[in-house]
């Protein structure tokens, strides 16, 4: 079986410049590597048709070896129409890209993101709360969120008492609204700017 | 002429489908009449296929009447008709649960209507890729579902959509890129594609050429079936589709694979040669998997790792290449098709009843909604693998067969799928105790459909319960408006299709239980045909051919 050496050599090229294109972020040179890809392969199934033959119109005056494969042609139109629809998608989706984002390159996933970053312990567990840092008797909140604690003025003067303070995130709070705060699922806390699922 | 003739209908019937659908795109009820009604005729046909093939045979149908090793030709066995059925039937219900989410949206815009097409369009590629018996055929029944997939994964065009599209076709497109390159090769070595032809020619071959042929098939389909180093697009790609076609995806697409897998392993390369890299490779991808799942508080996302991880365990069954673990995988494949679709469908009617997808958010649904809360709890605890479930019969399978073939490898295999069960349990029992056992109020930032709607449904509840909560008359008064308003909405919330189906394919989860004796019956059946191959090849390349024996390194069968 004789083979093409420069139908294999301009495939191999188009192979190497294929998968250089696919690894850029610019979707345009992902869709050009994907052709390329493409046509290259399609060159090796003809490549795998073996030596250049007649046309497989049968005749009685032909020797069988004297036609070309005709099974790896019909394996690469099929191929071919396929591409072309591919194509088409892509161009369709690389133009909605360009629509939505002003930008031919590949978006990062927001939420992928958000799960890389976060850190790996819960604040609702392992966070250190300043108000039991404190050795002087705070504000407690009982389970209806109400103030429970005992205002018993403390040796150190009243301090402690109804309106004691703590230094939070770098500005001073009462320590009321600080021991709400990190109550779990707690209101005054602005909801977070990512959205699930959609 | 016999029943299994009409195989070929499988993947006809849908096309004809998709061409009524869009011929029909301006009524949408004849739309939905006409696709559920094909699809319904379409999975009766396979089950009087697997009826057919039920107690063994293997029917070869000859396209147009050209002979196998030129023609195209179709196989029904029972490994391909039983995941027939299970597509199918899986398909319909998310048909079915799609059709209702858009008649309860009440949409009669123009992206929608081009679901009934595309959606029967994926089917019969299904049908095409399980039916083939032709290597180019398989390749081209991928890319009809790959293509229609492309469609549905960016359906309405969504900025996050065509984001995870754009991911999801150029990995897509290098796996197709990659099987067609192993297709040009096989038939450069051996001048055939028929796959029955293959299993003869693919064993004259020296230990080298088989060997990078193996390798490049198994990569191609490794890409679609997800296995773990090839595994990363399909998180990234899956969750962000409309949750009808995340489901048909997560239950259909993997498993094409999954199945093309099995036949390579089984009809084109018998023997051990690679078991032993598919088996390293089933362990990553059973605990990478499950690992990054446990990261995730989407739970789209968490379900879309739990099935990569669940992919390893189909893996195991395949790289032991024994009667049991084959036969296990088998029914593994039909229970994880089942449970994955199920469960990513709870997710849309969590995502519909709650307002989000993530745990973060939702809080207090078994309250809310104790049937949602059930239509979670079985197949999740099915997925973990809990005793009575189908999930834990398959799991059994395998590591019973595991232990049977007893090499290290084999134990590190068992251990780490005990390992990922338990794993998994501890996921889907993270997203329940957050989801739904949790009061709204305890969630971080929690939805506010959620934190409204307490009062209501307490009084909806009082309701149901009856008189005793209304004691007063112009507190009943009042009563009974607001559960009023609170029934129609949730009726909206949760449309009686959309549950319907769920509930339907739920119950088939259950009933894959309740039968899991005969379907173990024939899975093991199946899996001994495969591996004997005679029966596969006789039936395409004609009774009296001669099937040269496995060669073994030792082990194995």
């Amino acid at each position: 079986m004789s083979v093409n050496l420069t139908l294999l050599i301009i495939m191999g090229a188009l192979y190497a410049c294929g998968i250089y294109l696919i690894l850029e972020r610019s979707l345009t040179r992902v869709l050009l590597g994907l052709m390329l890809l493409a046509n290259a392969t399609n060159l090796l199934i003809l490549a795998t048709g073996g030596y250049a033959g007649l046309a497989p119109l049968y005749s009685k005056d032909i020797a069988a070896e004297d036609y070309n494969d005709p099974l790896p042609q019909a394996l690469i139109l099929t191929s071919i129409v396929i591409s072309f629809a591919v194509t088409a998608f892509m161009l369709g989706i690389i133009y909605r890209t360009w629509v939505l984002a002003r930008r031919d390159e590949i978006q990062d996933d927001v939420e992928d993101l958000r799960v890389a970053e976060t850190p790996s312990f819960d604040a609702e567990d392992d966070a250190e709360i300043p108000a039991e840092t404190s050795e002087f008797p705070l504000t407690m909140l009982g389970g209806d969120g109400r103030d429970i604690s005992d205002h018993r003025p403390s040796g150190d003067g009243g301090r402690a008492a109804g309106t004691a303070t703590l230094v939070a995130g770098g500005r001073e709070m009462p320590a009321e609204d600080a021991a709400a705060e990190e109550k779990p699922g707690s209101r005054n806390v602005e909801p977070g700017p990512e959205e699930g699922g959609k | 002429m016999n029943i299994a003739s009409f195989a070929p209908l499988a993947v006809v019937l849908p096309i004809l489908g998709a061409a009524l659908t869009f011929m029909l795109i301006r009524h949408s009820r004849a739309q939905q009449a006409v696709s559920i009604g094909l699809l319904s005729l379409t999975l009766l046909l396979e089950c009087l296929l697997l009826a057919h093939v039920w107690d063994g045979g293997t029917v070869a149908v000859t396209i147009g009447g050209w002979l196998p090793p030129w023609g195209i030709v179709m196989v029904v066995d029972q490994f391909s008709s039983l995941m027939l059925v299970v597509s199918s039937a899986v398909s319909l219900a998310v048909l079915v649960y799609a059709t209702g989410q858009g008649m309860a949206d009440g949409d009669h815009d123009a992206p929608v209507s081009i679901f009934h097409p595309t959606y029967l369009i994926l089917v019969a590629g299904v049908s095409n890729a399980f039916l083939s018996g032709d290597l180019f055929n398989l390749y081209v029944g991928f890319e009809i579902l790959l293509t229609a997939s492309y469609v549905l994964m960016t359906l309405g065009g969504t900025g996050p959509r065509i984001r995870a599209g754009v991911t999801y076709v150029v990995v897509s497109v290098v796996s197709s890129v990659l099987f067609l390159i192993s297709i040009a090769m096989v038939y450069g070595a051996t001048g055939t594609v028929t796959m029955a032809d293959l299993a003869l020619k693919l064993g004259e071959l020296d230990q080298g050429t088989r060997t990078l042929l193996h390798v490049m098939l198994l990569v191609a389909f490794g890409i679609k079936a997800a296995v773990f180093p090839l595994s990363f697009w399909l998180p990234d790609s899956y969750p962000t589709a409309p949750a009808p076609v995340t489901a048909v995806f997560a239950g259909l697409l993997t498993k094409v694979g999954v199945y093309a897998m099995v036949r390579t392993e089984t009809l084109l390369f018998p023997g051990d040669s690679l078991n032993t890299p598919l088996m390293v490779a089933a362990l990553l991808t059973m605990v990478v998997g499950i690992l990054g799942a446990l990261a995730q508080s989407d739970i789209k996302r968490l379900l879309s790792f739990t099935l990569v991880s669940h992919i390893g365990y189909m893996v195991f069954g395949l790289a032991m290449s024994s009667v049991a673990g084959l036969g296990a995988a088998v029914f593994y494949v039909a229970h994880h098709i089942t449970i994955q679709t199920s469960l990513f469908l709870v997710t849309g009617l969590i995502e519909r009843r709650g307002g989000s997808s993530s745990v973060d958010r939702l809080g207090g649904l078994a309250k809310l909604s104790p049937l949602l809360a059930l239509l979670f709890f079985i197949p999740g605890m099915n997925l973990a693998g809990i005793p009575p479930f189908s999930g834990f019969l398959g799991k059994v399978g395998l590591m019973q067969a595991g232990i049977e073939l007893g090499t290290p490898l084999a134990y590190a295999l068992v251990i780490g799928g005990v390992l990922t069960s338990l794993l998994t349990l501890l996921a889907v029992a993270r997203v329940w105790n957050r989801a739904f056992w949790r009061r709204p109020s305890d969630a971080e930032h929690p939805d506010p459909v959620l934190l409204a709607e307490p009062d209501e449904d307490a009084q909806a509840d009082g309701q149901v319960q009856g008189e005793a909560r209304q004691d007063g008359g112009a507190r009943r008064t009042g009563t009974l408006l607001t559960s009023r308003t609170s029934a129609t909405r949730s009726a909206t919330l949760l449309p009686r299709t959309m549950v319907g189906s769920t509930l339907g394919l739920v119950a088939l989860g259950v009933a894959l239980t309740v039968f899991a004796g005969p379907l173990f019956g024939l899975s093991d059946r199946a899996a001994e045909d495969m591996l004997d191959r005679t029966p596969y090849i006789q039936a395409v390349m004609g009774g009296d051919t001669v099937v040269p024996p496995v060669r073994t390194a030792g082990g194995g069968q």
